[in-house]
């Protein structure tokens, strides 16, 4: 399962979509919008995504930690437009018979999207908005 | 030939345009599409850094040929997560 989505995400259709009975470990990522950044107090986030895209790099992430790791299934979920503080922005979920080849999926898969998978962050914050491009902090002069 | 362009984030808010066209010659790239929409938009020419390019939703490089290429993403380095 891989979903771009206006909606909340919900964990547990996540859960499902990749749990079996031949799969004994299912690994969580969940990623949240934070209440501060770079030193000030975030507001809420905006999120815009070049939607076709997006879905289509996050689908090479599930097929390449498919063949990478000994999982069973992976599903991806990220949300698109306004999130508040604490809200669910991003959830990887994986499956595996044990846990390791789970967990090591999950962490590959989320690394991967924040590298590859074309979609922005706006913060607004006290005091003003700004866009955040690459990884983490504001705007990188080149 | 025609182009469509997209442009996304703080790239779109310099523009004022998320997307559009653009007519080039035959052998043009991705660097000559850049240009024209530089001409188009002044405020594209100091963007603080180098887009990432996507040719109809893959990854290129700005030497890319557009031949049979029908949309070109102009992108900010990404931030999702």
């Amino acid at each position: 399962m891989i979903r771009l989505q206006a909606e909340s995400i919900r964990l547990e259709d996540l859960v499902q979509a990749v749990q079996d009975d031949a799969h004994g470990a299912v690994a969580i990522f969940l990623g949240t919008v934070r209440d501060h950044n770079i030193g000030r107090k975030v507001l809420y986030l905006e999120y815009e995504a070049y939607t076709d895209m997006a879905v289509r790099e996050m689908e090479k992430i599930r097929d390449l930690a498919l063949e990478k790791y000994d999982v069973g299934r992976i599903a991806i979920a990220h949300r698109s437009g306004r999130l508040e503080i604490g809200e669910a922005s991003v959830a990887v979920v994986a499956a595996s018979a044990h846990r390791a080849a789970a967990m090591e999926a999950c962490r590959f898969a989320i690394d991967r999207l924040k590298e590859t998978v074309p979609i922005w962050k706006k913060e607004f914050f006290e005091g003003g908005e700004a866009w955040i491009e690459g990884a983490g902090g504001p705007m990188r002069p080149v | 030939m025609e182009v469509r362009f997209r442009l996304f984030a703080s790239l779109s808010e310099k523009a004022g345009a998320t997307e559009g066209t653009v007519t080039l010659p035959g052998n043009a790239t991705v660097r000559d599409l850049w240009g024209e929409l530089v001409s188009r938009f002044p405020a594209l020419a100091d963007t603080g850094f180098v887009p990432l390019v996507a040719c109809d939703m893959e990854y290129a490089g700005w030497d890319s040929s557009l031949e049979d290429v029908a949309e070109v993403g102009f992108l900010p380095p990404v931030s999702g997560g």
